[in-house]
């Protein structure tokens, strides 16, 4: 009703305006939701065709991906092992990816602060850091497994390293580069000294530090999979891996889409806090 | 030039040498100026001649390379709340509002929260910023911000101001009008201005003494009493 209401309302001072208005802001609205689903539409019919003409008899088709996702989310149709079990696999997943990315922003926050503002500590600390940086997680498999044995506290450790550098260099880069002139305009007005860290460099370098951590909440769920070959038994992760010794492709597939969709809606949440958190910053609306 | 009363800034052969690779430049040579409280004071100069240099001797930014900058006969040590800087690029703390960029200084002085915006919506009303007071300084345009600038170090007590040409950046109405409201403010207050400009007319408007400096080794060329 109210809708109908706004609709109607300028009525009364033009004839053929409100509808073509009311249609402009209809589609206005509606406008990025129809243009996000271009391309998943396009590739869902791509999937189709090359299922259907047999190009490939490995993949399922998306009705049965689509019936099997049903399955795994509330069961009911092949009732098998993975039947109703997605719930459970996605805590499990959640629980490793934000538990080691908030492990690895307990290190990599306080590392950057020290490594950007202390010059002693970056000449200790960054060659190190950078000579362990291009190592891939996937490289540190085995010998994480060995560290913190098979199962959870593995996969904790993989995500978590994951995670760690994003947060670690845009922190240093937000805590190096704040403007000298903040530091002459605080001390100006008699702010010094150690006052200055949390009245100057911590908020000047929030916008730094916010897309850090949302990179690395990104590559918390981007090696999840990683983190989870190491021998768990619930989680996303897991069960893409079962679904590959199984040759079971609609388990893989549905895992995929999961995390993606996961990954997703987790970035969306922290782009909206950070769009509220930092309203002050002209350059941070995403 | 009248002695009854101490001069609040006084500037004694000041130098100040900057090396910049294999070359050295001499910014200020031997520069004298004695600044008495309640003048407004114009610096006008080529650019390059070292009047930036010189205002931030005296905001205690940088130090002399030799010569004394004194300020009630004590040397300038370091930057203080009793000498305020409006900076040309306002330099505002971004993720503060216009309330608390103004409260910035009062609040690190220590005052208490009542206090604090007493002070603030005094100023805020003085610059004519009421409306703005949550408006974040991005939301604000060039002239606002100056303003929120000078309401700033005003807030602060500061007994002169340094201001390093504020209204370059501002477009011709914009300027004119902050030119007035800042005559207006100093004629209330009474403050001390130190205020750097190119342009003479600018000078001669605002100005009861304009100091010339001279190019190159900065020198003041003349010191004129309007
Ligand atoms: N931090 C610095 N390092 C090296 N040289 C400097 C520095 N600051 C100023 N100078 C040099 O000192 C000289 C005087 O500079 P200053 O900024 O004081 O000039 P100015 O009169 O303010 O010029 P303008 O009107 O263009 O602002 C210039 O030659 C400049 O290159
Ligand atoms: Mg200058």
């Amino acid at each position: 009703m109210a809708i109908v209401e706004t609709v109607s309302a300028p009525a009364a001072t033009g004839a053929a305006g409100p509808t073509r208005a009311a249609t402009r802001s209809t589609w206005s609205r509606l406008k990025p939701t129809v243009l996000a689903l271009i391309v998943p539409l396009i590739l869902l019919v791509f999937w189709q065709v090359a299922t259907t003409q047999q190009w490939t008899r490995l993949i399922p088709t998306p009705y049965a991906v689509g019936e099997y996702m049903i399955d795994f989310a509330v069961g009911g149709i092949y009732d098998d092992a993975y039947s109703a079990t997605l719930t459970t696999h996605l805590l499990a997943s959640m629980s490793r990816v934000y538990g080691g990315f908030a492990l690895a922003a307990l290190f990599a926050l306080p590392i950057g602060i020290l490594i950007g503002r202390v010059p002693t500590a970056r000449m200790v600390l960054d060659p190190f850091l950078q000579v362990m940086r291009p190592i891939p997680v996937t490289a540190w498999l085995p010998l994480s497994m060995i560290l913190f044995g098979l199962g959870a506290k593995s996969a904790f450790a993989l995500v978590c390293l994951g995670a760690f550098y994003p947060i670690l260099l845009n922190t240093i880069f937000g805590v190096r580069s704040v403007d000298p002139k903040l530091f002459e305009a605080a001390s100006m007005l008699g702010c010094r000294g150690n006052a200055q860290f949390y009245k100057v460099v911590l908020p000047a370098a929030t916008p730094s530090i916010f897309t850090g951590l949302r990179l690395g909440l990104g590559l918390a769920w981007f090696v999840i999979v990683v983190g989870e070959m190491t021998g768990v038994p619930q989680g996303l992760g897991a069960v893409i891996m079962d679904g590959r010794t199984l040759s079971r492709t609609e388990l893989v597939i549905c895992g995929m889409i999961v995390i993606g969709l996961a990954g997703y809606i987790s970035d969306r949440v922290v782009v909206a806090l950070g769009n509220y958190l930092l309203r002050w910053s002209p350059n941070h609306h995403g | 030039m009248a002695e009854s009363a101490t001069p609040i800034v006084e500037i004694k052969g000041v130098s100040k040498v900057f090396q910049l690779q294999d070359q050295t430049i001499h910014a200020l040579s031997g520069a004298n100026l004695s600044i008495n409280k309640g003048e407004f004071i114009c610096l006008i100069g080529a650019s390059g001649c070292g009047k930036s240099t010189l205002l931030r001797i005296m905001a205690g930014f940088d130090q002399p390379s030799s010569g004394e900058a004194l300020m009630w006969g004590k040397p300038i040590a370091g930057p203080d709340p009793s000498r305020g800087m409006v900076f040309q690029d306002y330099a505002l703390f971004p993720w503060l509002s216009v309330r608390a960029n103004i409260g910035f200084g009062p609040a690190s002085r220590g005052l208490g929260a009542a206090e604090v915006k007493q002070i603030v919506d005094k100023f805020i009303d003085l610059v004519g910023l009421s409306k703005f007071a949550n408006a974040y300084p991005h939301q604000l345009s060039g002239g606002m911000k100056q303003r929120v600038a000078i309401a700033r170090v005003l807030a602060n007590d500061a007994e002169l101001v340094l201001m390093d040409e504020p209204f370059g950046a501002l477009d011709a109405m914009t300027r004119e009008r902050l030119q007035d409201e800042l005559l207006d403010i100093w004629e209330r207050t009474r403050l001390t201005v130190v205020f750097v400009t190119h342009a003479v007319e600018e000078a001669i408007l605002l100005a009861n003494r304009v100091v010339v400096m001279t190019p190159g080794p900065g020198r003041i060329e003349s010191d004129n009493l309007l």
